[in-house]
C-alpha cells in the first residue's frame, strides 16, 4: 500500500477546506471547512505514522482531535454570541476591523 | 580744611567676627518689618484700624535697635567691627555651600541706619499723606515689605542672599509703583520698572554664576579672599555683569528708562524707594564688590563711563521736565550717576560714593516729601507750570525744600558741598574727562534745581482756579524738618574728624585723591559753575514763567522732554528687534521644525492610507492573505530544495 | 492502491466538494459527516483502529452533531447565498488553493517517503496499548496541557453562551396581561396559534390547516418551514369538501384523498 496516495488525498482535502474558508460566508460552514483541513492534516499524520512504523503520528492526530473539539466548542459559542447581537451568522457582517 | 588731611592708603580688613551678644539678634532688624508686612497683608481688613500704626512702629523699632547696635559697634576696635551671623545652612550641594547668613559691618550699618531712619520718617509722613486713602493698609504693608527686603539686601553676607533681597525690593517697588491700581499709567509704569529691572537682574545672576564657576563661593568674605586668583577676563566680566545689575536697580544708562515713569507711585514711595534707598542699591553692590573692581581697571572704567553718562543725561532731562516729581527723579538719576562714578574710582571714591549716598538720602528724600506736600496742597497737581509763589503760603515746606536745594547745589556748609565736591576732586584725580563731566553736572544741577524751586515757590501765581494751597499737617512737616536738619548737618558730621572715612575704610579701603588742580582752586571753580547755573535760572524764571510749556524750542529741549529718547531707543532697538527675532524664529519654527514634523506626518498618513486599503475588515480577506503567505512559503521551500 | 482506498478517497473528496458547493449549511454539515466517516475507514486501513473509532465517535458523533445543534439554534434560513460579494475573493482563493494543492502534491511526489512498514501492533500489545504507552510516557505533558485546555474550553463556552437576564422573569399572570394588552392595542390574537392540518394520512407540521371557507390558514405552519418553502400543497377537492360540509351541502362520498 502506497502511503503517498494518502498524503496526496490529504493535500486535496486540505485545499478544498481552504477554499471553503475563503469562499463561504456562513461562519458555521467556515468552521466546517476548518474542521476539514484539520482532518486532512490528521490523515497525513496517520499516513506518516504508517510509513515510519511508529505510533507517534497517531498520538499527535489524537491530540489534534482534542484541540479541534475544544476549538469547535469555543468557536460555536462565539458564533452564538455574534448571532444573538447581530441576528446573522454571516462572517462579512462582523467587519468592525475595517479601517 | 579737615577733610583734606592727608590719609595714607588704607587696605580693607578681611576679618569677620562671629556675632555675639546683642549682634546675635541682628536678624530682628529684618524680622520686625517683615512681621509688620505679614500682619498687614495677610491679616486682611481686620487690621485696618491699627495696621498703619503698627507699620510705623516696626521700622521705628528696627531703627532704635540699629542705633543700639551702632553704638555697640563704635565701641569695638576697627578690626572686630565686621559681625557675621549664620542662621542656618541654606544651600548645601556637594562643594557648593551657601549659608543663610548676615554680615553687619560699618558699610551695611550705614545702610541699615539710612533705611530704617529715613524709612521711619517716611512711614510717619505717609500717615498724613495717605490719610484719606481707602487702601492705606495695603500701602503700609508693601512699605514694610520693602523695608524688610532692603534690609535683607544690605545685611546678606553672600551674593545669593543679597539677590533674594534684591528681588524683594524689586517686587515691593513694582507693587508700590502700581499702587494706584485704577490708573492704567501706574500699571504700565510698574510693569516697565519690573521688566527693566529684570534685565539688570539677569546681569546680577550672571555675575553670581560666574563667581561660583570661578571661585566656588558666593560669600563676600570668600570672594574677597579668592578674587586675586581670578584671571583678568573673569574679573572684568564679573565687574561688567555686576554693573548691569547695578544699572538696572539704580536707573543708570542704558537701563534708566523706568525711573521717571516710576513717579506714578505715591510720593512717599518716590521719596523712600526711588530717591533715598532702593535706587542706591546699585551703588551698594559696586562698593560691596570692591575686591572685584579693585583688581580690574577696565571694569572700573566701565563703571565711571556709565556714571558720567548718566549724571549728564539725568541733568539734561531734569532741565526740561515740568512735572515736579519727574524733575526730581531725573535729578535722582543724575545724583546716583555721581555715586556710581565715585564707586568706579576705586578706593579713592568708595567712601565719597557712600557719603554722597547718605547725604543724598537726606536732602532728596526731604525734597520729595516737600514735593508731596506741595502736591497735597495743590489737588495732586504735578505740573510746576501750574504752581508759583507758594513760599508765603507753605512756609515750612518751602523752608525745608530750600535747605534741600542748597544741599544738592553743594553750597557750603550744606551736606552736598562735602560729598559732591569730594567726588569732583576724586574724579579729577582719575581723569580730566570724568572731572569735567562732574563739574558740568554740578552746573546743570544748579540750573534745573533753581528752575524747579523758582517755578514752584517764586515767580507768578499760575494756579488752577480751584486750588486752595495750605500748609500740610504735623505728621508730614515733622519728617520734612528732620530730613532738612539732616541735609544741613550730615555733611559736616560725616566729615568731622574724618568720621565716615575712618568708619568705612576697614571695609572699603581708602586712598587720598590727589587732583591735578589745587583743591581750593577746584572748590572755587565748582562754586563758580554752580553760581552760573543759578544765575541763568534766576534770569529766566524769577519774575515769570509760562503757564503752558513753549513748543518752539530747540531739538535739545525736545529730546530732553522725551527723556533723551530712551523709550524710543528701547522700542526701536529692543522691542522691534525682539519682534523681528521672534518673527524670524517663528518662521523657522513654522517652516523647518513644524514643516519636518508635518512632512513626517504626511508621509505616515500617505503610507497608512495605502496600507488601509488592505484593511477591509473582512475576515475572509485576512484569511486569504494568510493562505497566500503559506503558499509563498511553500514555494520558497520548494525552490530552495530544488 | 487498494479498492477500499479508491472508494473512500472518492467519497471523501465528494463529501468535501459537496460541503463546499451546497447552498444550505445543513447539507454542508451532512457532507462533512460523509467525509469524516470515510476518513475513519481510511484510518482503519492505515492500521489505526483506535483513531478510526475516535473519528467516528468524537467527530462524526459529537462535533458534527454539535454543528447541527447550532445550525438549528441559529436558524435554518436560506439567506446564505453563494454569490460572492468581495471583489476577486473567489477567483483568488481558488487559484491560490489550487496552487497550494499542486505545490503540496508535487512536493510530496518528489519527496522520498520510506517504504511502507507495517506497524507491529502485536509486539506493542495492540494499537490502543501502543498509543496509551506513548501518551502516558513521552507525551504525558501534552496530555496534561490538553486536559487544562478542555476544561478552559468548557468554561469559556459557558461564559460566551451565557446570557445575563436583565429583566425580571415574567410570571404567567404578567404574561397574560401583556398578551391582552397587546390584543387591545394591535388586535393580535391572545390565544395559541392554530395547529397544523390533521388529515387521515397527513398530520405532519408542514400541512396547513383549512379554514371553514376552504382557504389555507397560513399561521398554522411554523415560520421556518414557510421560509424554506416546504409547505405541503392542499388538495383542491378536499378544500371544496370542507366548504360543502360547512355550508350543509351534500358530501360526495369517497373523496380523492391521498393525491396530495
Amino acid at each position: 500500500m502506497d502511503v503517498t496516495n494518502y498524503v496526496i488525498l490529504a493535500a486535496i482535502l486540505f485545499s478544498i477546506g481552504a477554499v471553503g474558508v475563503l469562499v463561504r460566508r456562513n461562519a458555521i460552514v467556515m468552521f466546517m471547512s476548518i474542521e476539514l483541513m484539520l482532518n486532512a492534516a490528521n490523515l497525513a499524520f496517520v499516513a506518516f505514522a504508517q510509513a515510519n512504523g511508529t505510533f507517534d503520528g497517531q498520538v499527535v492526530a489524537f491530540f489534534v482531535m482534542v484541540v479541534a473539539a475544544a476549538e469547535v466548542v469555543i468557536g460555536l459559542a462565539i458564533i452564538m454570541a455574534i448571532f444573538r447581537t447581530r441576528k446573522t451568522a454571516s462572517i462579512d457582517e462582523a467587519n468592525l476591523l475595517r479601517a | 580744611m579737615g577733610y583734606t588731611l592727608a590719609f595714607e592708603a588704607i587696605s580693607p580688613i578681611a576679618n569677620t567676627q562671629v556675632a555675639t551678644g546683642s549682634f546675635a539678634y541682628l536678624w530682628l532688624l529684618i524680622a520686625l518689618p517683615l512681621i509688620g508686612a505679614l500682619v498687614l497683608l495677610l491679616g486682611g481688613s481686620r487690621t485696618n484700624s491699627f495696621g498703619p500704626l503698627l507699620a510705623v512702629l516696626m521700622p521705628a523699632t528696627s531703627f532704635g535697635f540699629a542705633v543700639y547696635l551702632w553704638l555697640q559697634m563704635l565701641g569695638l576696635p576697627k578690626e572686630l567691627r565686621s559681625q557675621n551671623l549664620v542662621l542656618f545652612e541654606w544651600i548645601n550641594i556637594g562643594s557648593f555651600q551657601v549659608p543663610f547668613g548676615f554680615q553687619l559691618d560699618p558699610l551695611s550699618m550705614s545702610f541699615v541706619l539710612l533705611i530704617t531712619g529715613v524709612g521711619s520718617l517716611i512711614h510717619i509722613y505717609s500717615l498724613g499723606y495717605m490719610d484719606h486713602d481707602p487702601g492705606k493698609r495695603r500701602f503700609f504693608g508693601y512699605l514694610n515689605l520693602f523695608v524688610a527686603a532692603m534690609l535683607l539686601l544690605v545685611l546678606a553676607d553672600n551674593y545669593l542672599l543679597l539677590y533674594v533681597g534684591w528681588e524683594g525690593v524689586g517686587l515691593a517697588s513694582y507693587l508700590l509703583i502700581g499702587y494706584y491700581q485704577h490708573k492704567p499709567s501706574a500699571a504700565a509704569a510698574a510693569k516697565k520698572a519690573f521688566v527693566v529691572n529684570r534685565v539688570g537682574d539677569v546681569g546680577l545672576s550672571l555675575a553670581i554664576m560666574l563667581m561660583f564657576v570661578a571661585f566656588h563661593t558666593v560669600t563676600f568674605a570668600g570672594i574677597s579672599e579668592k578674587a586675586e586668583q581670578g584671571s583678568a577676563t573673569v574679573l572684568f566680566l564679573i565687574g561688567i555683569f555686576l554693573l548691569i545689575g547695578a544699572a538696572g536697580k539704580s536707573a543708570q544708562v542704558p537701563l534708566q528708562s523706568w525711573l521717571l515713569d516710576a513717579m506714578e507711585g505715591p510720593t512717599p514711595v518716590s521719596a523712600l524707594i526711588h530717591a533715598a534707598t532702593m535706587v542706591t542699591a546699585g551703588v551698594y553692590l559696586i562698593v560691596r564688590s570692591n575686591s572685584i573692581y579693585d583688581l580690574s581697571v577696565a571694569a572700573q572704567n566701565a563703571v565711571i563711563l556709565v556714571g558720567a553718562v548718566t549724571l549728564l543725561a539725568g541733568a539734561a532731562i531734569g532741565m526740561a521736565k515740568d512735572d515736579i516729581k519727574k524733575a526730581l527723579a531725573a535729578s535722582t538719576m543724575s545724583q546716583i550717576g555721581y555715586m556710581v562714578l565715585a564707586a568706579g574710582l576705586g578706593p579713592i571714591g568708595y567712601v565719597y560714593a557712600i557719603m554722597h549716598l547718605l547725604t543724598h538720602g537726606f536732602f532728596k528724600a526731604g525734597m520729595f516729601l516737600g514735593a508731596g506736600s506741595v502736591m497735597h496742597a495743590m489737588n495732586d497737581e504735578v505740573d510746576m507750570r501750574k504752581y508759583g509763589a507758594l513760599r508765603g503760603i507753605m512756609m515750612i515746606t518751602f523752608g525745608t525744600f530750600f535747605v534741600g536745594y542748597l544741599a544738592i547745589l553743594g553750597v557750603p556748609p550744606f551736606a552736598g558741598f562735602y560729598s559732591k565736591d569730594l567726588i569732583i576732586e576724586a574724579a579729577f584725580d582719575r581723569s580730566i574727562i570724568a572731572g569735567v563731566a562732574t563739574l558740568l553736572g554740578a552746573g546743570i544741577t544748579a540750573f534745573y534745581m533753581s528752575r524747579l524751586i523758582l517755578m514752584t515757590f517764586f515767580s507768578n501765581k499760575r494756579w488752577e482756579d480751584d486750588a486752595h494751597p495750605h500748609e500740610s499737617g504735623l505728621t508730614m512737616t515733622i519728617p520734612m524738618v528732620v530730613l532738612a536738619i539732616g541735609s544741613v548737618s550730615s555733611g559736616f558730621l560725616l566729615t568731622y574728624n574724618d568720621a565716615l572715612k575712618s568708619w568705612l575704610a576697614p571695609v572699603t579701603g581708602y586712598q587720598t585723591p590727589e587732583p591735578p588742580i589745587a583743591i581750593p582752586v577746584l572748590i572755587a571753580i565748582t562754586l563758580a559753575t554752580v553760581l552760573l547755573g543759578v544765575l541763568v535760572a534766576v534770569k529766566l524764571y524769577l519774575k515769570e514763567a509760562a503757564r503752558v510749556a513753549p513748543t518752539d524750542v530747540s531739538i535739545f529741549t525736545k529730546a530732553a522732554r522725551k527723556d533723551l529718547y530712551g523709550d524710543a531707543i528701547n522700542e526701536a532697538v529692543f522691542m522691534r528687534g525682539g519682534q523681528q527675532v521672534v518673527n524670524a524664529t517663528t518662521a523657522v519654527d513654522n517652516s523647518v521644525v513644524e514643516g519636518s514634523v508635518n512632512f513626517i506626518g504626511r508621509i505616515t498618513l500617505g503610507l497608512s492610507s495605502l496600507v488601509r486599503a488592505t484593511q477591509t475588515g473582512y475576515t475572509r480577506n485576512y484569511a486569504l492573505a494568510m493562505l497566500i503567505g503559506v503558499a509563498l512559503l511553500l514555494l520558497l521551500a520548494a525552490i530552495v530544495r530544488l | 492502491m487498494s479498492i477500499t482506498f479508491a472508494i473512500c478517497a472518492t467519497l471523501s473528496v465528494t463529501g468535501a466538494l459537496g460541503m463546499l458547493l451546497s447552498k444550505r449549511a445543513v447539507h454542508s454539515a451532512l457532507f462533512v459527516a460523509l467525509t469524516m466517516i470515510n476518513l475513519a475507514v481510511l484510518y482503519l486501513q492505515l492500521s489505526a483502529p483506535f483513531l478510526g473509532m475516535v473519528q467516528i465517535i468524537v467527530y462524526t458523533g459529537a462535533v458534527m452533531m454539535l454543528f447541527l445543534f447550532v445550525l438549528m439554534i441559529v436558524g435554518v434560513d436560506s439567506s446564505d447565498s453563494l454569490t460572492e460579494t468581495l471583489k476577486g475573493q473567489r477567483v483568488t482563493a481558488i487559484a491560490v488553493a489550487v496552487a497550494l494543492g499542486l505545490l503540496l502534491t508535487t512536493s510530496i511526489g518528489s519527496a522520498v517517503i520510506a517504504t511502507d512498514t507495517q506497524l507491529d501492533t502485536v509486539l506493542a500489545g495492540g494499537n490502543v496499548q501502543a498509543i496509551a504507552n506513548l501518551m502516558f510516557s513521552k507525551y504525558v505533558l501534552a496530555l496534561e496541557v490538553t486536559a487544562a485546555l478542555l476544561v478552559t474550553a468548557a468554561v469559556g463556552a459557558m461564559v460566551l453562551a451565557h446570557r445575563e437576564r436583565i429583566t425580571p422573569k415574567l410570571s404567567q399572570r404578567e404574561q397574560q396581561k401583556a398578551r391582552f394588552a397587546d390584543y387591545a392595542l394591535t388586535g393580535k390574537h391572545p390565544g395559541p396559534l392554530p395547529s397544523s392540518g390533521v388529515y387521515a394520512r397527513h398530520n405532519a407540521v408542514d400541512t396547513p390547516a383549512l379554514l371553514p371557507d376552504g382557504s389555507v390558514s397560513t399561521i398554522s405552519v411554523p415560520a421556518p418551514l414557510q421560509a424554506r418553502g416546504s409547505v405541503r400543497d392542499i388538495n383542491e377537492e378536499d378544500a371544496q369538501q370542507i366548504v360543502d360540509l360547512t355550508q350543509g351541502n351534500t358530501v360526495i362520498e369517497g373523496g380523492q384523498d391521498g393525491r396530495n
